[in-house]
């Protein structure tokens, strides 16, 4: 792609200040929808682009508008800005730096959701982000873009900003819906969908930041060009963040159905230091490990490619490990972070997480018996399909695939079992 | 008292909210709280439950749940260095252990002088610019990218000197 459809701040400077951004066509795509199209005519279009959800799930968006309860109101959108998975830094770049794409596709999605106030659900983290995105909000009010009578018709919206406060779990979009209501962040069990029952029991969208930020540029340009980029089955340009072991970690905008090859060799310059590659995370923390073969590193990296060699596409945040990591280790590392992060609700999860965290400390520190590495495997495969969210069913999963494909990294930390 | 200090702050946090819906405004409050008294305090669990129409229990439960908010003092500054997966294969632990070792305290300790507490927290959305830290005070969070010890020492100074001119 000669230009980049959602970190366009890359081509062109100051995308960020309202001018700037109008100058460049910015609220043209809302202006054009709110005066020219009816609500469900917006939902058959992103229907149609074939737009899927960049949270990490791959649901198509539009068939997720269109499970809204009909004629409930009001209804909510929610943007889940909770970014917190580990290796995933996308969205924070597309709020920081092109701000107004991002909202204007937060409004889109509230004209054809047919709701006037929305939520942007930042990590409270992001402190300095959340008051920079006020102040853009703040001037949107002040052009007119939000507000009542919106281009002079009778669509009229809110957004406001609300910050989390240090939970991984928010990110899942039922504890993230809790957790705006002010209370502790712990997934509801589903069905109701939020569509049918979600903020505040009303229909709701709950939305990632990439995710709407792809709305503009559809309306702007069309199906048919948005169906020319990305594969059949995943159109469209994805934000590929890539960590660790590599050359050039950073945000990379590439068509879905990129090979892992080109991401880490061409753009990501290789791995660090000229090393061999070990294995690969391509979905943060959440997937199974996936290791360093050819067939593997040939893989398109879009929603149907990636389970076909054992692990997810996920949010694409693809870590990169080197010959130098051990398994064991990195196991502990993503064990002890759902561990931190899980919320309690569910027993699988909670007792799970903690004794596959204190189980593989035990290993790391060579304090382990041969069939702690049984136990692990057992730990493991009992919680799985047990838990209530997918917290607990991804924190197996680096753990079942790392014994899968790297034993003998948890075997050589076998002591004598004092 | 938040609610005569803060008045029009609060206000604004209440009316993102249906006017039936004033639970959702806890997390805002808290932070508001943080930001008065330096740490969640039983009174401002008190206070900010009054203001949200809920029970004390339902405020205080959450303050253990996110990690943001404190319960008792710390430093005047928190350095949140993260140790997560992707900021650990480029360099994390070493840094935090050598910034740990120049302030002479381990993880989780303060500095004697009361200025500052590092902490290892899990991943904070900037893997691509590891080693890095959150810093967190009374008035706010912000991120510090690219680190060096000498860099987060310089910063470290800065604070000192901050701390004593005020």
């Amino acid at each position: 792609m000669p230009e980049h459809i959602l970190l366009r701040h890359r081509d062109v400077p100051d995308i960020d200040q309202l001018d700037v951004y109008r100058k460049h066509g910015g609220f043209d795509s809302l202006k054009a929808v709110v005066t020219g199209k009816t609500p469900q005519e917006v939902i058959d279009i992103v229907k149609a682009a074939g737009l899927r959800g960049r949270g990490g799930a791959g649901f198509p968006t539009g068939v997720k508008w269109g499970f809204l309860s009909p004629n409930v109101f009001p209804r909510y959108v929610v943007a889940n800005a909770d970014e917190s998975e580990p290796g995933t830094y996308k969205d924070r770049e597309i709020m920081e730096r092109n701000p107004f794409q991002f909202l204007e596709g937060v409004a889109i999605c509230c004209y054809a959701a047919q709701a006037e106030t929305a939520y942007v659900y930042c990590r409270g983290e992001f402190w300095d982000l959340a008051h920079d995105l006020e102040q853009k909000i703040d001037e949107m009010h002040k052009a007119g873009l939000l507000g009542e009578r919106i281009f002079g018709t009778k669509f009229n919206l809110s957004i406001y900003v609300h910050l989390g406060a240090g939970a991984y779990i928010c990110g899942e979009e039922t504890a993230l819906l809790e957790s705006l209501e002010g209370k502790l962040g712990q997934p509801r069990l589903r069905p109701p969908f939020p569509a049918a029952e979600g903020l505040y029991a009303k229909p709701t969208v709950v939305n990632n930041v990439e995710t709407l930020t792809n709305l503009p540029p559809i309306l702007a340009h069309g199906v048919d060009w948005y169906r020319s980029i990305g594969t059949e089955k995943s159109p469209g340009p994805k934000i590929f963040c890539l960590s660790g072991h590599v050359e050039k970690p950073g945000n990379y905008e590439l068509p879905l159905g990129t090979t892992f090859r080109e991401l880490i060799y061409e753009h990501g310059g290789g791995v660090a230091g000229g090393r061999a590659l070990k294995a690969i995370l391509p979905a943060g923390a959440s997937a199974p490990l996936l290791p360093a073969t050819d067939e593997v590193l040939d893989t398109p990296m879009d929603y149907e490619s990636v389970p076909k060699v054992g692990s997810q596409l996920g949010s694409a945040s693809v870590i990169v490990m080197d010959e130098t990591v051990d398994i064991a280790w990195l196991s502990q590392k993503t064990t002890n972070f759902f561990k931190h992060e899980s919320c309690g609700k569910c027993t699988p999860c909670r007792e799970g997480t903690f004794w596959l965290n204190n189980i593989l400390r035990r290993i790391n520190q060579g304090r382990a018996k041969a069939e702690d590495i049984d136990l692990l495997e057992a730990v493991a495969k009992g919680m799985t399909g047990k838990c209530l969210c997918a917290l607990g069913e991804f924190s197996v999963m680096p753990v079942l695939s790392g014994l899968d494909l790297f034993r003998s990294d948890f075997e050589d930390h076998i002591g004598d079992g004092r | 008292m938040l609610a005569e200090k803060h008045r029009s702050a609060i206000d604004t946090i209440l009316k993102k909210f249906p006017p039936d819906r004033k639970r959702s405004a806890v997390l805002p409050l808290l932070y508001l709280a943080q930001h008065e008294y330096g740490a969640i305090t039983d009174e401002a669990v008190a206070e900010i439950a009054e203001l949200a129409g809920v029970d004390p229990t339902q405020v205080a439960s959450l303050v253990g749940f996110y990690t943001l908010f404190h319960e008792g003092p710390g430093g005047a500054y928190r350095i949140q260095i993260c140790t997560d997966l992707p900021c650990a294969l480029r360099g994390a632990a070493q840094f935090a252990d050598e910034l740990c070792a120049r302030l002479g305290i381990r993880m989780g300790e303060t500095t004697s002088d009361g200025l500052i507490t590092v902490e290892e927290v899990k991943c904070l959305a900037a893997c691509d610019r590891a080693p890095m830290f959150q810093l967190q005070d009374n008035e706010g969070i912000h991120y510090h990218e690219n680190q060096t010890v000498e860099s987060a020492m310089a910063l470290i100074a800065m604070l000192r000197e901050r701390q004593s001119d005020a």
